[in-house]
């Protein structure tokens, strides 16, 4: 007997034909499960919203007035002939991968994951599962990152440095989710931290939340620089190199991400420097996490799709490449909205 | 290495100009002098000869690795440079100690006198101890290439504030033939200059591209102008009884152009040539096209057959050396009456032709007779102030190229394949089609001339708009128009449409153009019979 599959990859994104849901759809639908608020994943438009506890305030946030349920980790609801439940991700706060059980068959979409404890988000938790739905944004081997406490000492030295000769360090980095764990890095003791407002409202968000971090000065327009000497600002990518940021005189610009690894992008992209870290999984981090659900079935999306698809298929796994269009951690986006 | 290794990300990391010449400046100060020459030598593109081949350097490194050799070759592609690819999939290292970096290269020498086994020992055994950049580095000492950002220009610059001496000069000395197991630090940068290498060039003067009418230059009658020849650029030194021929990129290219030995017979020892090298049949009044030349340039020996059927010739349009004296402060125009006197008595066999100067009074004469390069198989004109210095590296102000608008065809975007190093997350390699009824024939490549931005753009798009994936190239919808820019169409049997274009790029998104209105094949057929 042939039934639907338990998740199908449509036009519209991820379905669920047993619970007539989608998951991170690009396309308005009736019913959305969102795993996490950046605007590749969560877009506007969805009928209703069912998304985590600590993910939904940021969503309310950037996608106003919406129609919207939340859910903690772990609870299991029952969405017609489907059980669905929330995991951590620890991609950034509140993200989830979701689990999605129908007649003892299990999937799991994982959204953007990574595997360590970055001190801001919900560790990430492996779940067990038949299907495994993994992202492949840095799924090659070249793909190794450093651990945290370095790389914050590298950024740290870098801030002191330009503090000891008088240049503000501008510090590029995506405003939901990797701001907030550069702030956790930061030593406050070299000097002020100053935020773009797409940070700072995000940050606002989040420790209404109740999550800790550093003291921020929103950097407005009616800001004297000169009161902030030895200042690092904190910005959406898109602001380095703006008129906004002119505005903080003698300045180093620096870029945090994943790609920051590649000496050709890190030349292409970083103005002054770059450092290497990201909210997605390594390629030993993606390997860890797939061998960890289990699963023997993996649907690989956005990333070096083809590549990582053919390394698990020679070791064993049935993979195969899911076309979608998710961007990942992507460079060369704008801010995220 | 640490100290190199500091260097070279003070200059990697930098965009100014002026932070990477004072970084390089100070390691021109510290470190010990065989260290100094090696990093000029690298820098200049010179390397300690190759110890391991690429082939085993890959298959070493998937192999510590632990991956399979094409999963690292697929990487490879990626990242663009095989250095940093093995740099990077290697497990973290666990050494902290220090060693110069000529103790290095030594190290790597000597693997020529050891079997492979244990050249493999101690490459692994490298890779263990160093970490980050210098492990990178280390891979560069072996595969070459050091491409950094340092121009000539800046390292001659920060050697000058290092050592005292002219720009110029330091420029000089660091052309030509030297090694660094020839040379000493002494010799090369310091000592008086007595025993010059007879091979050694000049540094070539290169012109900057005129964008503007040439009326901004002012008084015609202080310019000369010339064709600018569609060859390559090459300096033919006569000195000793013998000859060398340089290329613009520095590369010693004698062997390639056996007949310029002629040259010995006709022009005295202590004579140095700048002008382009073109084949140029005896019995045509102009050169051929490049194709000609490229397969002259593909050669390191040429059959007869090739040399018979294409000889290549010397168009000569300065004189820099005469008489073994440096003419390179002279103006111009004197140069210019040197040269023609010097030339005045070659036989029409002779390797070596005249370049020929236009007589003009109006820049309107001027831009007529530009009009028709193209008939005489030239890009354009060049245009010389005749008081002009023969100065050394781009310089703006006394020499300018004027060349031709190129030839342009709107064309239709049909795969799309990601770019490797800079561009390792972009999609930058297009493939072009024009109409032939209702289909769309595929006739060039093209991977440069959009902006950052526009390669963004046309990224997202590209993700969203894939029909079929082969490996890595894209097929995607066909719904976007670029105006090709070309400088030059031949027929060709090895492309689908026929014809193959020279130096393809995209000049502009044509986001205004409807996909119907593009060119067709006919039209590309018309281009390749009227410049073809």
């Amino acid at each position: 007997m042939s039934r639907d599959p338990v998740l199908t990859f449509t036009d519209k994104g991820i379905y669920c034909p047993a619970g007539d849901f989608y998951i991170d759809p690009w396309r308005p639908v009736s019913r959305a499960l969102i795993t996490h608020g950046h605007s590749d994943h969560a877009r506007w438009g969805m009928g209703t919203y069912l998304a985590t506890d600590a993910a939904l305030p940021v969503m309310r946030h950037r996608l106003g007035d919406i129609s919207a349920e939340s859910i903690a980790y772990g609870q299991v609801r029952q969405i017609g002939d489907a059980r669905v439940s929330f995991h951590p991700a620890g991609h950034v706060p509140g993200s989830a991968q979701i689990r999605v059980e129908v007649a003892g068959e299990v999937f799991v979409a994982s959204g953007d994951y990574k595997v360590i404890d970055d001190g801001v988000s919900e560790p990430f938790e492996p779940v067990k599962c038949h299907h495994f739905i993994t992202e492949s944004t840095f799924g090659l081997p070249v793909f190794r990152w450093t651990p945290q406490v370095d790389v914050a000492a590298e950024i740290n030295a870098w801030w002191a440095q330009c503090a000891s000769v008088g240049k503000t360090a501008f510090l590029g980095a995506y405003a939901l989710g990797k701001a907030q764990r550069l702030l956790s890095m930061l030593d406050p003791a070299i000097g002020p931290i100053l935020t773009h407002g797409a940070v700072e409202n995000t940050n606002a968000v989040m420790r209404e939340q109740g999550i800790t971090l550093p003291d921020t000065i929103q950097a407005t327009a009616d800001i004297d620089p000169k009161d902030y000497p030895g200042a690092l600002v904190l910005a959406p990518p898109s602001a380095l190199g703006s008129k906004w940021a002119r505005k903080f005189g003698a300045q180093e610009s620096a870029f945090a991400s994943g790609w920051m690894a590649l000496r050709g992008v890190r030349r292409r992209r970083a103005g002054d420097r770059g450092f290497v870290i990201s909210d997605h999984a390594d390629w030993s981090g993606l390997l860890w996490a797939i061998k960890e659900t289990g699963a023997k079935n993996i649907y690989v999306t956005h990333g070096y799709m083809d590549i990582f698809t053919r390394y698990l298929n020679d070791n064993g796994w049935a993979a195969q490449v899911v076309p979608t269009q998710f961007e990942g951690e992507s460079l060369d986006q704008g801010e995220e909205v | 290495m640490k100290r190199f290794a500091t260097l070279f990300n003070a200059i990697d990391q930098s965009t100014k100009t002026t932070i990477k010449v004072a970084a390089l400046a100070r390691y021109f100060t510290e470190a010990e002098e065989t260290d100094k020459l090696w990093t000029v030598a690298l820098f200049s593109g010179r390397r300690p000869k190759r110890a391991v081949t690429t082939k085993r350097l890959r298959e070493w490194a998937a192999e510590v690795a632990d991956i399979p050799l094409w999963l690292f070759e697929d990487s490879y592609a990626i990242v663009g440079d095989l250095a940093e690819t093995i740099a990077l999939v290697l497990p973290p290292n666990n050494s902290v100690e220090d060693r110069p970096l000529s103790h290095w290269i030594n190290d790597l020498r000597g693997l020529a006198h050891v079997d492979e086994p244990a050249r493999k020992t101690f490459v692994l055994d490298a890779w263990q101890r160093l970490g980050g950049a210098e492990r990178f580095l280390f891979n560069k000492l072996i595969t070459g290439g050091f491409r950094v950002g340092i121009s000539q220009k800046l390292m001659t610059r920060a050697l000058s504030q290092a050592t005292g001496k002219p720009e110029a000069e330091l420029a000089h000395r660091l052309m030509g033939n030297w090694h660094p197991d020839d040379v000493t630090w002494h010799t090369l940068i310091e000592a008086e200059d007595a025993s010059a290498d007879a091979s050694r060039p000049y540094p070539f003067y290169l012109a900057y591209a005129l964008e503007d009418t040439p009326n901004s230059l002012g008084d015609p009658e202080e310019w000369r102008a010339e064709w600018k020849w569609d060859g390559i650029r090459g300096q033919l030194i006569l000195r000793d009884g013998e000859y060398f021929v340089w290329s613009r990129g520095e590369e010693l290219m004698t062997d390639r152009f056996p007949e310029l030995a002629r040259a010995i017979d006709h022009l005295p020892p202590g004579t140095v040539l700048d002008g382009e090298l073109l084949v140029w049949q005896p019995e045509n009044d102009k050169p051929s096209s490049f194709n000609a030349l490229q397969a002259r340039i593909g050669r390191k020996t040429v059959p007869k057959k090739l040399l018979a059927s294409s000889p290549v010739v010397l168009h000569a349009y300065d004189l820099l050396e005469w008489q073994g004296e440096d003419l390179r402060d002279t103006p111009f125009a004197i140069r210019r009456a040197t040269l023609e006197e010097a030339c005045s008595d070659l036989p029409a066999d002779a390797p070596i032709r005249l370049s020929p100067q236009h007589t003009f009074k109006e820049w309107d004469t001027l831009a007529t007779l530009r009009g028709t390069a193209r008939e005489e198989n030239a890009e354009g004109l060049m245009l010389k102030r005749a008081d002009s210095p023969y100065l050394s590296g781009r310089k703006k102000g006394d020499w300018w190229k004027w060349k031709l608008d190129p030839l342009t065809i709107d064309a239709v975007m049909i795969y799309a394949q990601s770019g490797s190093g800079r561009r390792a997350n972009l999609f930058t390699d297009f493939t072009f089609a024009v109409w032939n009824g209702n289909d769309l024939v595929p006739f060039t490549k093209a991977y440069s001339g959009l902006t950052d931005k526009e390669f963004r753009e046309i990224t997202a798009w590209v993700k969203k708009n894939t029909q079929q994936r082969f490996g890595p190239v894209r097929q995607v919808t066909p719904h976007h128009v670029f105006e090709i820019a070309f400088e030059g169409i031949q027929a060709s049997s090895r492309h689908k449409s026929g014809v193959a274009l020279r130096f393809p790029r995209m000049k502009r998104w044509r986001q205004d153009k409807p996909l119907q209105e593009a060119n067709t094949l006919d039209d590309l057929n018309e281009m390749l019979r009227v410049y073809g």
